[in-house]
């Protein structure tokens, strides 16, 4: 149901960030000569857009290719084609100068704590840092907007002076958070910003975020792997496998009603704070296949249980499958509604996998397994 | 960690105090690469007086004064480390010749590093092609025994105690190329280089502020252990003849000059010989010291 709130929503928000067919195959070089032999398709036509002042996360397993879209955003490396538009002008397009006069407006959080700050440089020096690249701030103003910043991130004035080393991993986060925010960004990718940090940690980081985003009016592309994360922060989540987008919707949507079944599959793997929930964790098989020659048809097929012949040779499309709902909803798979609705069922039995594995002796799993290959 | 509050007042030079001190207080603990610091600090206080003194003749002595009367004699009161065929006092000319030893040590170290350095940091930041050439050029420089590659450009330049110092620098060359364009690959794909490209800085200052003072550490320990061998060159390059010219006392040239009296007087040999591996131990000693000193895993 869409509420007048959300209709009111869906008004006021514009477009902050468009992403066209972004691709980024990252060359294998081999031979004798270096000569290009293969390419990783990290990244393989995906397209989303994020507006303003909303979190957007895009979850997937290692591997899927969600940090390196953000990457390719910030044209950390140069995306080998499609478009990405930041309030309507396409970054890809523009020459390393122009670039340069964008760059404060995208700003990146990154994963490791450890790896993120110039461990030769105080904490002073690298905000100040960051301001004079940008030309953000004027200069006599810096100083103060290093302790305003500081401060911002519930850290106290007279650690400016300190090195890296000498903080703690989430104070160190704090600092990150504190560079990218020394610029006044509008739009910031949070690359796992969170899961490095203890969970404790991770909430206040995540509190911190949220506050910041509201006070400044902040947008979020947050890459994440962590679904409780996610959840907590987002109003929209992208779903991606394997350079592909398989799902992508509103945070509720996504959580109540998951169309696909890699979705499914990854939102049974939240934890859940039950012992005697035996819960319905759902087994996928075998591992993520290899993005340098990726399945064919849907990428999911080889590890998906209700695969077949035509997930095999037909790409499926990102599209709003379920036309009665209102909720912004799209999924790539040919038998999401068929699944749902229960008329096409699963090859083989997917929920508690491990228990069947001690029922059964192993040639009938061979078996099995033979039968669906 | 320290949760000293004392810090709040401290200015960047005092912190830069700090950091040196904690440096010291790490290299401390190496009782060994100390002694080498020492050795070296006491050797270089008698380098440069030695070359002071051997420009203006403060103490009135003369490392090139022969005295006939006085050939090939053993060590006595009168000469400390005896004299050589032609009556020339070696202690004198152990004395006048240690800058020239540690001098085009340095230098030559210097010049391997300035052009080493830069090498490496081009090949490992840029990487593809750049990469590859200079690469190719170091590994061709590296397939050549560094003392055979000195002699070769010796004989080509001609000896000299300039062209030595050119020599020994090009044989080290690659060794620095290497050694930091590894260190740069791996700073380079660290998330704080990201950041700060994030942000729209230039190479120029990427490597500069970011890259080259993270990659000090593996700079500063190879020169230290680069000198050893640097100062092995030279005096072996002199031993053949190639390198500084006689009557310029150089240890190598000593040694050469003492060959042929080894068994009626090892003395000339002797002290030279032992003036170079004093001077090479310590500089392995520290090298190793500053090694450890300088691995930020031992940190904290």
């Amino acid at each position: 149901m869409k509420t007048s709130e959300d209709i009111l929503r869906e008004e006021e928000n514009e477009e902050i960030l468009r992403v066209e067919g972004l691709k980024q195959y990252f060359p294998i070089k081999g031979g004798f000569f270096g000569r290009t032999v293969n390419h990783v398709k990290a990244v393989d036509d995906i397209t989303f857009t994020v507006n303003k002042g909303e979190t957007v996360s895009i979850v997937g397993e290692s591997g899927c290719g969600k940090s390196t879209t953000g990457r390719s955003i910030l044209r950390l490396e140069e995306p080998t084609e499609g478009k990405v538009f930041f309030e309507g002008k396409d970054i890809l397009a523009q020459s390393k100068k122009e670039m340069r006069d964008m760059r404060d407006d995208l700003q990146i959080i990154f994963q490791d704590p450890y790896a993120s700050l110039n461990p030769r440089m105080t904490v002073k020096a690298t905000l100040m840092e960051a301001m004079e690249i940008t030309g953000a701030v004027p200069k006599r103003e810096r100083e103060q907007r290093v302790i305003d910043l500081l401060e911002t991130v519930g850290l106290q004035r007279h650690q400016m002076h300190r090195y890296p080393h000498e903080f703690s991993g989430g104070q160190r986060q704090r600092i990150g958070i504190a560079r990218a925010l020394s610029v006044n960004p509008k739009l910031i990718i949070c690359d796992e910003a969170v899961s490095a940090l203890d969970v404790s940690i991770q909430a206040q980081v995540l509190n911190l975020l949220k506050k910041l985003q509201r006070e400044m009016g902040l947008t979020y592309l947050f890459i994440a792997h962590d679904l409780g994360v996610v959840r907590h922060i987002s109003d929209r989540i992208i779903v991606m496998y394997l350079g592909k987008i398989v799902e992508y919707g509103d945070t509720k949507s996504i959580f109540e009603n998951p169309q696909h079944p890699y979705t499914k599959a990854l939102l049974s793997a939240i934890p859940v704070a039950d012992p005697r929930n035996k819960s319905d964790r759902i087994f996928l098989r075998g591992d993520i296949p290899s993005p340098i020659d990726p399945p064919t048809g849907c990428r999911f097929h080889t590890r998906c249980p209700f695969a077949t012949d035509l997930c095999k040779t037909d790409t499926p499309v990102l599209e709003n499958k379920d036309p009665e709902s209102n909720a912004k909803h799209e999924v790539a798979c040919h038998y999401a509604l068929d699944i749902q609705s229960g008329k096409h069922e699963a090859n083989y039995e997917m929920r508690d996998v491990r228990k069947n594995i001690d029922d059964e002796s192993l040639e009938a799993l061979e078996g099995q397994e033979e039968e669906r290959y | 960690m320290s949760q000293n509050n004392g810090y709040q007042d401290m200015t960047s030079t005092q912190l830069l105090m700090k950091n040196i001190k904690e440096f010291f207080g790490r290299l401390n603990k190496n009782k060994a690469a100390m002694v080498g610091f020492y050795v070296l600090v006491i050797l270089f206080f008698i380098a440069v007086f030695g070359y002071l003194d051997a420009r203006f003749g403060w103490l009135g002595i003369s490392s090139t004064k022969t005295n006939l009367t006085a050939r090939l004699e053993g060590p006595s009161a009168e000469f400390l480390f005896g004299t050589d065929h032609m009556g020339r006092d070696i202690l004198y000319r152990i004395f006048h010749g240690m800058h020239i030893t540690l001098g085009v040590g340095f230098a030559a170290t210097f010049l391997a590093a300035l052009v080493g350095v830069p090498l490496g940091i081009l090949a490992g930041y840029y990487g593809k092609w750049i990469d590859s050439i200079i690469m190719r050029i170091m590994d061709v420089l590296l397939a050549f025994p560094g003392i055979l590659l000195a002699l070769f450009i010796v004989s080509i330049l001609g000896g000299s105690t300039i062209n030595v110092t050119i020599a020994v620098a090009i044989s080290a060359v690659p060794q620095f190329a290497r050694i930091v364009r590894g260190s740069t690959l791996t700073t380079k794909n660290l998330e704080y280089i990201d950041a700060i490209r994030a942000l729209g800085a230039k190479d120029f200052k990427i490597i500069f502020q970011h890259i080259l003072p993270n990659i000090m550490s593996p700079i500063i320990v190879n020169t230290s252990i680069f000198l050893a061998s640097a100062v092995l060159s030279i005096a072996g390059l002199s031993f053949l003849g190639l390198g500084v010219q006689p009557p310029i006392p150089e240890w190598g040239a000593m040694l050469n000059d003492g060959r042929n009296y080894m068994y009626q007087a090892g003395h000339i040999t002797f002290f030279p010989g032992m003036m170079i591996v004093i001077v090479v131990l310590a500089f392995n000693l520290l090298g190793d010291g500053l090694r450890d000193a300088l691995d930020p895993k031992l940190k904290n």
